[in-house]
């Protein structure tokens, strides 16, 4: 991770209210830049190849996605477009690092195959067995080494963590951005797409008198 | 382009060069042009303006859009000054017309009576390097009021009994109030204390030809598109145009203050797009380029006549950062507070602003309930410790918490230490090869004990307010700034401090500085309103002494 790119994940901590607390992680604005590509692969008519991946590495990302965001009763990363959203991001900010995500697919084949003898494919895995596997992978994570780097994934449990910060910025980023194909990240969380809004907001506010000096306590201190 | 221009050639010898367009360059610019000079702004952003702010997360985040560029501008960290600083980024900044003011949240608390002089009621701290302001709070008062009426501050007059006197009510009323404003007001007040609505820089009511807030929720990096956030670039700036004697030129990275022979500066010599060196001249300088940029580039200045760098006499450039403790504590409700929507902050409390000396403690705190994560941060950091990573109950919790979750931020005192500082970094080399800015920062202990007592409390109030799953960030030291104050401070000895009262270097007598920077005690946060009120009042004082010939003299 260049310099560059940790400057936006210290934005993030910005974001998140305070410098000192354990913010965002992760590199946000290359990730953002992937969304574009993902928003423009939604509006364009279903894309039918990738332009890094290939339809095989595509296939393998998807189900992994899937798996850490899965569809259930609102759609999951797979309906939100996170698989065009990587492949965005090999092609561009994190093009660097496709060898090392080349590896870390290849170790998660691997490992499959190993676990679950005649699986060659973590997609051809049922979902218990897919379950097991993230499992077993992220509980290998060395979090000394999963301050996760966009553009030089670290391999095995570490490059799942990687993954996984591209499958939740691919399932919620701002759709004006690109990602989170037709509200459904949005709409799985409960926002609401609009561009602006009345109060009352929320539960809490709608039955608010409005803002009451309490008698005898705003006198100067 | 549709706004009003004049310019300037660099070698026309303009009344006032001023150096950034923020919170302070913003006022400064308005206000000397309006009262008849000509002047200079140099901006080392872009000229964006209302149309060119969307939710588009990509062009702010990916493309830096609103701050400052790490890889043209990279800067270093270091905790205590034996060690070596390494390359990371650890300030961050507004770089375009209008800068930080244009991304911040718009929190806009005035500073209290005890912040201008409580050395002298706290007497010495062991470790800290605390002086009295050269100014008390009745000076700076009638120039809160104008920043309150000039740039448009919404909020309620009266309703905190820990407010200092004030010579006018708000010009509008507060902002909706939120979910978390609610059940915030409701639990303080269970507990005895005095929640009041949030002074916010945001406009409630449409006003001088802009919008109203919409409420869209995207208020913390981003610019405003319907012009409602108060920042220079909405407010000041277009007055300070409208003039017809202020030029705003972009793209400028200003590197060093040229002096002459008798130690007067002359002018800032600037790289422009094309990183062609010009000289702007200018009969006066103002450097507003924020509490690092200001000292690094008077360190850069550096010459035969200033060794030390410009108006360093004192040893004090760069010296004293203070970026504000805080601490933040979370909080889950059962219903949907929706927080999402609205400006972060609906209401604030200052109960904890001076704490009681048998604390142990030294200085205090504000509070204020907010929401200012995104989907995408709150799904990576913002749910309760504990929460599964990935999978189907991964999901589950973030379906429910992103509509129910609400924090309580506490912003507080940064006392200064002299260690604590912005130089120039001996190795590292910007992308024009010049020294980078490096940061060398620890914490004062008491900073942080205060924040983990401010933090107890926070988690009293989300239990009052009956969140049923609570906890908190872990307090601890920082090694990233955004509120950059202290580094080239305000004072009557010119052996311990780097500007007069006037904002007039000690040393260089047509050189005046006006930021962050001038700031002598941090206050407790939300530093925008007091740098702004400052940058009012020294318009002022430059405006008068200009008058009366005593800048050229």
């Amino acid at each position: 991770m260049n310099s560059f790119d940790s400057a936006r994940r210290d934005f993030l901590q910005l974001l998140g209210g305070t410098a000192g607390a354990a913010w965002l992680t992760a590199q946000w604005p290359a990730v953002v830049s992937a969304a574009q590509h993902a928003h423009d692969a939604a509006k364009a008519p279903q894309p039918t190849t990738f332009e890094v991946l290939t339809p095989d590495e595509a296939h393998e990302l998807d189900a992994i996605t899937a798996c850490m965001i899965p569809t259930t009763d609102t759609p999951g990363a797979r309906e939100a477009g996170v698989v065009y959203f990587i492949d965005r991001a090999l092609k561009t900010f994190a093009r660097e690092g496709l060898p090392a995500y080349r590896q870390g697919l290849e170790h998660i084949q691997k490992f499959t195959a190993e676990s679950f003898p005649g699986t060659p494919r973590f997609s051809a895995a049922s979902p218990q067995q897919q379950q097991e596997i993230l499992t077993k992978l992220f509980s290998e994570n060395d979090p000394q080494k999963s301050a996760v780097s966009f553009g030089i994934p670290a391999g095995g449990a570490n490059f799942l963590s990687t993954v996984r910060v591209y499958a939740i910025f691919g399932f919620l980023v701002d759709p004006e951005g690109g990602g989170n194909r037709d509200f459904v990240g949005w709409k799985a969380i409960g926002r609401d797409a609009s561009h602006s809004f009345s109060p009352p907001f929320g539960f809490y506010d709608k039955d608010y008198p409005g803002w009451q000096p309490v008698p005898g306590e705003t006198e100067k201190k | 382009m549709s706004r009003p221009m004049v310019t300037y050639k660099p070698s026309d010898e303009v009344d006032f060069v001023i150096i950034g367009s923020g919170a302070a360059g913003g006022v400064l610019a308005k206000e000397l042009s309006t009262n008849g000079f000509r002047v200079v702004v140099l901006e080392q952003g872009a000229y964006l303006t209302e149309k060119d702010f969307t939710h588009d997360e990509t062009k702010i985040f990916a493309e830096s859009l609103l701050t400052n560029k790490i890889n043209i501008h990279p800067t270093t960290f270091r905790k205590t000054p034996q060690d070596t600083a390494k390359k990371q980024q650890c300030v961050l900044y507004g770089s375009c017309v209008g800068g930080s003011s244009v991304h911040f949240t718009a929190n806009f608390w005035r500073f209290h009576e005890i912040d201008f002089k409580e050395h002298s009621k706290t007497g010495d701290i062991p470790g800290a390097n605390f002086a009295d302001w050269p100014i008390s709070y009745a000076d700076l008062e009638p120039y809160y009021t104008k920043v309150e009426w000039e740039i448009g501050v919404s909020g309620l007059a009266g309703s905190s009994p820990f407010d200092p006197p004030r010579s006018k009510p708000y010009p509008m009323p507060p902002l909706p109030v939120k979910g978390n404003g609610v059940v915030f007001e409701r639990a303080t007040r269970k507990l005895g204390y005095h929640p009041f609505p949030a002074p916010m820089a945001i406009l409630s009511q449409p006003r001088a030809g802009r919008g109203a807030c919409i409420n869209c929720g995207f208020c913390l990096g981003f610019g405003c598109e319907v012009g409602a956030k108060s920042s220079s670039l909405s407010s000041v700036i277009p007055m300070a145009e409208k003039t017809g004697r202020c030029e705003i030129r972009t793209d400028c990275y200003v590197h060093r203050i040229e002096t002459d022979k008798n130690g007067r500066a002359i002018g800032a010599v600037y790289f422009d797009a094309q990183r062609n060196t010009h000289l702007q001249k200018a009969k006066a300088v103002i450097l507003s380029a924020n509490g690092a940029e200001t000292p690094r580039l008077l360190l850069l200045s550096a010459s035969n006549q200033f060794p030390a760098g410009l108006a360093n006499s004192s040893g004090y450039v760069g010296k004293n950062l203070m970026p504000n403790s805080n601490a933040l504590a979370l909080g889950v409700f059962d219903q949907p507070l929706n927080d999402y929507k609205g400006p972060a902050v609906s209401r604030v409390m200052h109960d904890f602003y001076e704490l009681d000396p048998k604390l142990g403690l030294y200085g205090g705190g504000g509070m204020d309930a907010r929401f200012d994560f995104t989907p995408v941060t709150l799904a990576l950091n913002g749910l309760p410790p504990g929460t599964p990573k990935w999978g189907p109950d991964f999901k589950k919790t973030l379906a429910h918490n992103f509509t129910r979750t609400m924090e309580i931020f506490c912003h507080g005192t940064s006392l200064p230490v002299e260690s604590n500082s912005f130089s120039l970094d001996p190795d590292v080399k910007d992308a024009y090869g010049l020294p980078a800015l490096r940061m060398t920062f620890r914490d004062h202990p008491n900073d942080l004990k205060m924040m983990e007592w401010m933090k107890d409390r926070a988690l009293e109030i989300l239990d009052a307010a009956g969140a049923n799953t609570k906890w908190n960030a872990p307090i601890q030291e920082q090694q990233f700034a955004v509120h950059l104050l202290g580094t080239c401070r305000m004072g009557k000895d010119p052996k311990t401090s780097v500007i007069n009262a006037d904002h007039r270097t000690h040393d260089v007598k047509n050189l005046f500085l006006c930021d962050g920077s001038s700031l002598v005690t941090s206050g407790r946060g939300q530093p925008t309103m007091t740098i702004q009120a400052l940058a009012y009042r020294a318009a002022d004082r430059i405006t008068a002494l200009a008058k009366r010939g005593e800048i050229s003299a």
